[in-house]
């Protein structure tokens, strides 16, 4: 080697384009990250960075463009080779064998000879000097299953580091993870920079990226649009290259005007599909005027209870909606009865619940209030004409793209969709606005837009009960915060009179007192 | 995105399915040493060269849009009604029960209390599965065809221990009255001064299962009750979200599925056999499956469908007639275009998806979209 060369970026990716029939999803990108670095990537939805990050890791291959690893030229067809490069990548949804152990899945198919029993007391040795190295605490022998989500990433990691990975990918890691969990991840990823190893992460965090990266580029419909030093840059410019236009990070909102209790929640109990008792007994009020968030790590119960009170699901317990008391259970206590009572619900999880994929936009719009006389023509028939006029309406004022009523709801992008659901519900003006996870898959653009109708309606004297997973959406949006864990409420806090860490160790199931 | 435009998806799936079954029966035709296209023209002539073959084509055209359109509906909320062909024999028993033991002034108003009867007995046929689907969990296709043995069972039964006349050795009940006896379609046509064959069995049936095909088609797609079928077919959770019953769905749309299927029972035991006999329903029940899944379970699809199955029975009768091909290759030449028009269909879909995405057609999705055979696992969003 040439002591005088520079040494060269570990990755180097030279116009990669990629499409997917009519999707460009990416487009003549390039790309260079220095060896030892933490280098993110950032974008919306859609941008592009998880296709880019296949294609590096060989499971797409690229129509053009070229990839050099430590200044070499290489072809990677397939992930053997990735792994022969050096390359270790952790997916968003983790692929590791539940029922076996995690020295086990760390070895999986790296047994290195036929028989298990020596190579497993090998792999042992090397783990324990691995965890030791990069302080990754895992229990070689605990059984997937029974770890929690963050240990689980671990182990993911060290099976990268087990193949002798120098560069590895995490996509989009924290989105699983409590903030406590979040920051041991990034200690570790620091530590792992460290010891020399190079880091990419993709991200649609905006914190996160200020957080730990060096450097980081912006993806925007396939396109790579800027790539910047962390030090030099600031989340709102961030936002702007990854949108294309200013964008209002802060939710602006007055201060709220709590009036009257509008859904009391007594003693509530409910039990998922398995039997298993996921809300324990909870007590909540939500006033007029006033946004209730509800913030937890994804599981604890806030599924559920939003499922109860908008009539998915059988509960037991009271629960009052403006004095009356609504029924639990049977008859009464569907989402029809539900939309009767004043409760409108967008639900957690659009594609499954809140719209019929295959419907065209404007039978989504009559979704749940199909039985609206409004949309009869008569005793028989509905009058689709009127629903599609009012979809006409709703699309106007939501700016919902594309403007066709016609199209299915599958073909409008993750914000479009979600502002379909989002029009249909708030539109209805109910007493009690149920809200789950508002803007999951949702590009920046369109939560800002989906945040300032959810505080419309709260100034309209309206209660709204949100859950979300996301600490800053809770954060910047709710008046009152109540942390749920392990379907129990752990505290109730003001926004401005708390923070995330306090906020993540209830979230932890950290009682009050103690944080 | 969709992966192609409707049209492709209606028109030209089922015309390269219906290529590929003709070819590969020509090539069957072909290997057993006979001449592939005097077959064809033998089927064509017998089948739509004169007015009694288009009578029998309308006739069984007539029994496939009853059955089709009963597995067309059942689709709709995504459960897969086998038990047609039982159901319809049930539909029988209420039929012959309406004609032998009331007596009737006019046709017109025993086709009514028949029609109403056969709804009835197919549709109690159905409540039966579709209990045990909705409270029980119990597979519907499983039910549905133990349901057709169970029929047969209870038709030879009643034929043979019930209704059959004193002293007669056949399994049948004796003939209706005259007085129900159904217009054929000469009879019907001779006041326009048309001409048609005195000795084919289509009659007014065939106008109930058109103004049939018209009716589910305004059920599915223009009242509160067939969107709800729609939306529950499409996604139970999002069903369980918008407050529609999956109890209610189910149990409605397998009792129309049921009388649908029953209903067939006014064109082949009060049309055509003017008397019930055993295996009355020839299997219709189960061509119905075909012709909903030929159809894409749309009624104007399950229309055209039922008219192509009904020259593939007729021409398929003639062929065994007139030339040296037997009788079991007739049977092979229609389940071929079965198998290609109904359980192959993706394998003319997949290729041709990829095409219209590798053309990069962008086109917008029109009209009304009918479910697919299958749920299709849908991709939650990140
Ligand atoms: N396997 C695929 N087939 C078709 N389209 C795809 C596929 N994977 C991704 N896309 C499309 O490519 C674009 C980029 O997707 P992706 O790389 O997953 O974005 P990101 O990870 O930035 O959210 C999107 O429009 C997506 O719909
Ligand atoms: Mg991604």
């Amino acid at each position: 080697m040439n002591a005088s060369a520079t040494t060269p970026p570990a990755i180097e990716l030279k116009g990669i384009s990629k499409a997917f029939g009519p999707v460009q999803a990416n487009r003549d990108i390039s790309l260079s990250v220095a060896p030892g670095t933490i280098h993110g990537i950032i974008g919306e939805n859609g941008a592009g960075k998880s296709t880019l990050m296949s294609i590096l890791y060989g499971f797409y291959r690229a129509d053009a463009g070229e990839i050099w690893i430590n200044g070499q030229r290489t072809e990677i067809h397939d992930s053997q080779d990735a792994i022969a490069a050096g390359i270790g990548m952790v997916f968003q949804h983790f692929k590791l064998v539940e029922n076996f152990t995690v020295l086990e899945n760390i070895i999986l198919g790296a047994e290195g000879g036929g028989l298990l029993r020596p190579s497993l007391a090998r792999a042992r040795r090397t783990l324990e000097e691995l965890s030791r190295e990069y302080g990754l605490d895992v229990d070689p022998d605990a059984l997937i299953e029974e770890i929690g989500v963050g240990m689980q990433q671990r182990v993911e990691i060290l099976k990268s580091l087990y193949r002798h990975a120098d560069i590895l990918i995490l996509d989009e890691p924290t989105g699983v993870l409590t903030p406590a969990e979040a920051d041991q991840l990034f200690r570790i990823l620091r530590r792992l920079r460290e010891e020399g190893k190079t880091i990419i992460l993709i991200t649609h965090k905006l914190r996160e990226i200020m957080d730990v990266t060096d450097t980081v580029s912006v993806m925007r419909r396939g396109q790579m649009t800027a790539t910047v030093r962390t030090a030099e840059t600031n989340p709102e410019q961030l936002a702007e290259l990854m949108v294309g236009r200013k964008v209002l990070l802060r939710v602006d909102k007055a201060p709220a005007r709590p009036g009257r209790p509008v859904l009391e929640i007594e003693g509530l109990r409910v039990r998922d599909d398995k039997g298993v008792e996921r809300v324990k007994g909870i007590d909540l009020t939500v006033r007029a005027g006033e946004i209730l968030g509800i913030a937890g790590v994804a599981g604890n119960g806030q599924s559920e209870l939003l499922e109860v009170l908008g009539g998915m699901r059988p509960g037991a317990g009271t629960i009052r909606l403006n004095g009356a008391a609504l029924p639990l259970h049977g008859r009464g206590a569907d989402g029809q009865a539900r939309r009767a009572a004043g409760i409108a619900h967008v639900p957690e999880d659009r594609q499954r619940e809140g719209l019929i994929m295959e419907f065209h936009a404007w039978e989504n719009v009559a979704f749940g209030y199909h039985h609206d006389p409004a949309y009869q023509r008569n005793a028989l028939l509905m009058d689709n004409a009127a629903i599609r006029a009012d979809t006409e309406r709703k699309i106007e004022k939501f700016d919902i793209r594309p403007a066709d009523p016609w199209l299915s709801a599958r073909n409008f992008s993750g914000g479009n969709q979600q502002k379909i659901v989002v029009a249909r519900e708030i539109e209805r003006n109910p007493d009690l606005l149920l809200v789950g996870q508002p803007t999951r898959g949702v590009d920046i653009g369109a939560i800002e837009f989906i945040h300032k109708q959810i505080v419309a309606l709260r100034d309209a004297g309206r209660a709204v009960l949100l859950v979300s997973v996301e600490l800053e959406e809770i954060l910047s949006l709710a008046d009152r915060i109540a942390v749920m864990f392990d379907g129990r409420i752990m505290g109730e806090r003001l926004p401005q009179e708390t923070d995330e860490k306090e906020l993540g160790l209830l979230m932890a199931g950290m009682s009050g007192e103690a944080a | 995105m969709d992966k192609m435009p409707k049209w492709a998806d209606v028109v030209l799936i089922p015309l390269i399915s219906l290529l590929l079954a003709t070819i590969l029966s020509a090539l069957v035709i072909l290997g057993i040493g006979e001449d592939p296209i005097a077959a064809v023209k033998i089927m064509f002539d017998g089948a739509l060269g004169s007015t009694y073959g288009w009578g029998y084509t309308l006739y069984y055209a007539t029994n496939f849009m009853f059955t089709g359109l009963a597995v067309a509906v059942a689709f709709h909320a995504r459960l897969f009604n086998i038990g047609g062909e039982g159901q319809a024999m049930l539909g029988g028993l209420g039929v012959a029960m309406a004609c032998l033991y009331v007596p009737w002034p006019h046709w017109s108003i025993a086709l009514l209390a028949a029609g109403v009867a056969a709804m009835l007995f197919g549709a109690a046929w159905a409540a039966i599965p579709a209990y045990l689907q909705a409270r029980r969990g119990s597979h519907i296709v499983i039910t549905t065809i133990m349901f057709n043995f169970i029929a047969a069972a209870l038709l030879n039964y009643m034929l043979v221990n019930v209704m059959r006349p004193e002293g007669s050795m056949d399994p049948a009940t004796e003939r209706f009255p005259a007085a129900v006896h159904l217009p054929t379609l000469h009879e019907l046509l001779a006041p326009l001064g048309i001409g048609f064959s005195k000795s084919a069995p289509a009659n007014v049936s065939l106008l109930v299962a058109i103004a049939a095909c018209v009716l589910v088609w305004a059920l599915i797609w223009r009242t509160r009750l067939g969107y709800e079928i729609r939306a529950y077919g499409h996604s139970e959770t999002g069903a369980r979200y918008a407050g529609i019953s999956p109890f209610r769905i189910t149990m409605i749309a397998m009792l129309i599925s049921g009388a649908l299927a029953g209903l067939m029972a006014i064109n082949n035991v009060m049309g055509e056999a003017e008397r019930l006999v055993l295996n009355s329903t020839e299997g219709a029940g189960f061509i119905g499956i075909a012709v909903a899944l030929m159809g894409r379970s749309h009624p104007f699809g399950v229309f055209l469908a039922a008219l192509l199955f009904g020259f593939l029975f007729q021409g398929g009768a003639e062929l065994a007639l007139w030339s040296n091909i037997p009788r079991e290759l007739i049977v092979v030449i229609q389940a071929l275009v079965i198998l290609f028009t109904g359980a192959l269909d993706n394998m003319v879909r997949m290729p041709l998806e990829r095409l219209f995405l590798a053309l990069g057609n962008r086109r917008r999705d029109m009209g009304e979209g009918a479910p697919l055979p299958e749920r299709k696992p849908t991709q939650p969003t990140e």
